[in-house]
């Protein structure tokens, strides 16, 4: 049978079976589903009532989800052609609308930060400036540029791990890897440093901190969960699982790190540098 | 018929259907999730309907007590508002029929991620019960909008807020995940030989609409993120007394809320093109200008969001920009009415039930677009922002426009997705109480509006009564319409009678039609070829 689509001719079959992956019915979505429920209403409860156990519960939930939907995800990708070269596509294509739909995530603070920044808005003292009057900042060129070495130090150890992979090396693999998932590590100590040294408070402390905290503070929950990802390829790498001709796991790993790294360079330039102001003695 | 029921033996090995928690619950399949989005999109438009009739009720007169008081009344507007948006329209149009019919046009067997489908689609029963808590509790009285200080906890300090805001992050992500399923399988899931220049229209409304939910949403998230911060956590971003800005909010809520307002709409462009073509029994006149008028909707879409802000204190410059540049919208929208209308020009036209919506969508969805013009300009928008006015110009596109045209599309494939025809006769009955209902009660508006009758108070002056009464009887009949609505789905499925593979004949093009009514469990096991 045939018809017609805009003036072209379609034929029912085209005697190619279909090359996607369909996977059987799964448990993991409703219940994620669920767990994200128990997520968002636990935190209401928790901060209205002081009540934690909604919020644990659901976040157990989520993470006990992650873990086995990505164990399936892992094994189909080790099942012969589960993951076809389209499907392989497929993943591709999705984890770059991931990561775009997580820049407009961060265009929403940089927006609000560039608010306040270009219009500062008095706080009671009569004086429009940015930042603050009242605010002492971090001295960008202390720990915040280390903080910058760091992560572009581990864009080059990621790369390097790639390179490895690609040419079979498996010790320079892990190594390269290795490398890459201790400088996150240090990254978040160090900004973990960082706040608790702050000069100003989240709570209470005015537009400031606010912008800072929650700006920054979204950067580093990236990188921890950048870093998780680093750390599982690394399992994978070592148990053998990435050839040079497959390994999205951890190309996709990498496309987040460097995504995590270019987030912080604006970071750094837009609200260490060029937004500091009178900087706090250390 | 030969070669398809021929492939479809062919499947039949694989048209195991599982059981029902299985096939329900734990759904890999595009068409079963389709439906699930389909019956959730009835109950929340059902639920949001009756909100409209008790607001309807409360405004039949003046000084009328049904609801007790401005807060009550406050909550049951925001609910309304983001139950018809986030849980009636977007599950039908993007959700439901998304999922149904992109993979059937494209000649792809499922969607890129059937299980993201899955959870894209049970994240919004949750945030459902968070927006109802919201709703019991009568402590979302911000408007959908959420505006600070209205949403602060100086002025909004239960948890029902609280609920209903972490109900939209939940329907966000929901939609992000959607998006990004719809994208994949679009660019990377279509039939050998179908060129993007040869996709169905539909696909292409998807494909647009997609892209505006991946990068509108994470923005509100990002708002609603700084708005729970606010109220929870000590932080000043909408706060003056901190520093901060309640106009930022307005800013970063309407660069999600413009596009959002072509998501609900572009999907139902799209269903009409059908529409409009298989019952004029002609292809789509100016197929090329209808995709790029989509796209150019889509793209100037995230460009022109302040002129929901022209009395937020932004400057001259400013509006006259975002005036300038949504009126530019006018022009790629323009090319669409024009071509559906040069589509049925000369057509063989039948006037069956899904099209009765169709030309009814092209009546309202002219009308809200004309009263768009009008509230697009700075100058006048002055006088009748927050009238009733706008209430009127919004409800004509969206819940006129999309509604209609969600209809339009039920009406086209229900026979398609289940088996059984739709009853003719009540299919045109309630086409004509739900024509007349709506215009009913949102004609009269733009009259209340231009004299001067503010949106979101539970009472007016005397003076408005005359109009206000007609409005109300006009929302009656609406949800009469909505009741013969239920007895069409009824009647449709203890029909007796099944359907044949292309019901509509010559004038129905896309390879859906080339599958059974219903179609086998897995479609498309081999992938069909478009030369």
């Amino acid at each position: 049978m045939s018809s017609d689509v805009h003036g072209s001719t379609v034929s029912i079959s085209s005697g190619l079976k279909q090359p996607y992956h369909l996977p059987n019915p799964s448990p993991w979505p409703i219940i994620g589903a669920i767990g994200g429920f128990g997520i968002v209403f636990g935190i209401v409860l928790a901060a209205h009532y002081g009540n934690y156990i909604v919020l644990i519960l659901g976040a157990l939930t989520v993470l006990t989800t992650m873990f086995f939907w990505w164990r399936d995800v892992v094994r189909e990708s080790r099942t012969p052609g589960a993951h076809s070269p389209i499907v392989r596509l497929s993943l591709r294509y999705g984890m770059t609308l991931f990561i775009a739909s997580e820049v407009m995530f961060f265009v929403g603070f940089f927006w609000a930060y560039f608010n306040f920044l270009i219009f500062p808005h008095t706080q009671g003292d009569g004086q429009t400036v940015w930042p603050p009057s009242n605010i002492h900042t971090f001295a960008p060129f202390h720990l915040p540029f280390l903080n910058t070495m760091i992560l572009l130090l581990s864009g080059t150890t990621v790369t390097w791990a790639h390179h490895a992979l690609l040419e079979k090396n498996r010790r320079d693999l892990l190594l390269g890897l290795g490398l890459t998932i201790l400088l996150g590590m240090s990254f978040t100590v160090c900004q973990a440093i960082e706040y608790s040294h702050a000069p100003f408070k989240f709570n209470g402390g005015g537009v400031y901190p606010s912008t800072f905290f929650l700006a920054t503070g979204f950067h580093g929950f990236h990188v921890i969960v950048g870093t998780i990802f680093l750390i599982v390829c690394w399992f994978r790498a070592k148990a053998g699982q990435f050839t040079p001709e497959r390994h999205f796991g951890f190309e996709a790993a990498a496309w987040y790190w460097h995504f995590v790294d270019v987030v912080w360079l604006f970071l750094f330039t837009c609200i260490y540098w060029y937004g500091a102001g009178q900087i706090a003695p250390e | 018929m030969d070669a398809t029921s021929e492939a479809h033996a062919h499947d039949h090995g694989h048209d195991h259907k599982p059981g029902f928690v299985t096939r329900w619950l734990f759904s890999t399949n595009h068409k079963d999730i389709g439906t699930l989005y389909l019956c959730f999109a009835v109950i929340g438009g059902l639920v949001g309907g009756i909100l409209s009739e008790i607001m309807r009720a409360q405004l039949q007169f003046p000084n009328n007590h049904i609801v007790s008081n401005g807060q009550e009344w406050n909550t049951i507007i925001t609910t309304h508002g983001l139950l018809m948006i986030f849980f009636s329209v977007m599950p039908a149009l993007i959700g439901g029929f998304g999922n149904w019919f992109i993979p059937l046009m494209i000649g792809a067997p499922d969607m890129a991620f059937p299980r993201l489908n899955n959870i894209s689609f049970w994240l919004l029963p949750p945030a459902f019960v968070l927006i109802c808590i919201g709703l019991l509790m009568g402590e979302s009285g911000s408007g959908w909008t959420l505006y600070p200080p209205l949403s602060s906890s100086i002025y909004e300090p239960g948890m029902g807020m609280d609920c209903t805001l972490f109900a939209l992050h939940l329907a966000g992500i929901s939609s992000l995940l959607g998006a990004m399923n719809f994208i994949v399988t679009i660019f990377n899931m279509r039939a050998p030989g179908m060129t993007l220049h040869k996709m169905p229209l539909f696909v292409w409304s998807e494909l647009v609409t997609a892209f505006l939910l991946l990068l509108a949403v994470p923005v509100l998230a990002g708002a609603i993120t700084m708005l729970i911060c606010d109220r929870n956590f000590g932080t000043a971003f909408f706060d003056p007394q901190g520093g901060g800005d309640p106009v930022l909010f307005q800013h970063l809520f309407w660069f999600f809320g413009h596009p959002e307002v072509y998501i609900m709409i572009l999907p139902g462009f799209g269903i009409i093109s059908h529409v409009i073509s298989t019952f004029s029994k002609k292809p789509i006149f100016g197929y090329l200008g209808m995709v790029y008028a989509m796209v150019a909707i889509g793209v100037v879409g995230f460009v022109v969001w302040a002129h929901h802000m022209f009395i937020s204190g932004i400057d001259v410059n400013t509006r006259a920009y975002f005036m300038a540049a949504t009126l530019v919208i006018a022009v790629p929208t323009g090319v669409k009415v024009f071509s559906w209308i040069a589509t049925m020009w000369g057509g063989s036209v039948e006037l069956k039930t899904p099209l009765l919506w169709a030309i009814g969508f092209l009546f309202v969805f002219t009308i809200g677009g004309v009263t768009g013009v009008v509230c697009a300009n700075a100058g006048i928008d002055q006088v009748i922002h927050n009238t009733y006015y706008v209430v009127a110009h919004f409800h004509y596109v969206l819940s006129l426009g999309a509604v209609f045209s969600i209809f339009a599309g039920f009406y086209y494939w229900i026979g398609k997705m289940s088996g059984h025809q739709y009853p003719e006769y009540w299919g045109k009955v309630h086409f004509w109480l739900t024509f007349i209902g709506v215009n009913l009660t949102f004609f009269p508006q733009h009259f209340l509006g231009l004299s001067g009758m503010p949106r979101r108070y539970p009472d007016y002056p005397n003076a408005f009564a005359g109009w206000n009464f007609v409005s109300s009887l006009g929302a009656y009949i609406g949800g009469i319409a909505f009741l013969v609505f239920l007895y069409v789905v009824y009647r449709t499925f203890t029909s007796k009678e099944h359907v044949a593979d292309n019901y509509w004949g010559e004038g129905a093009t896309t390879l859906e039609w080339m599958q059974t009514s219903p179609p086998a469990f897995h479609t498309y096991m081999e992938l069909p070829r478009v030369s």
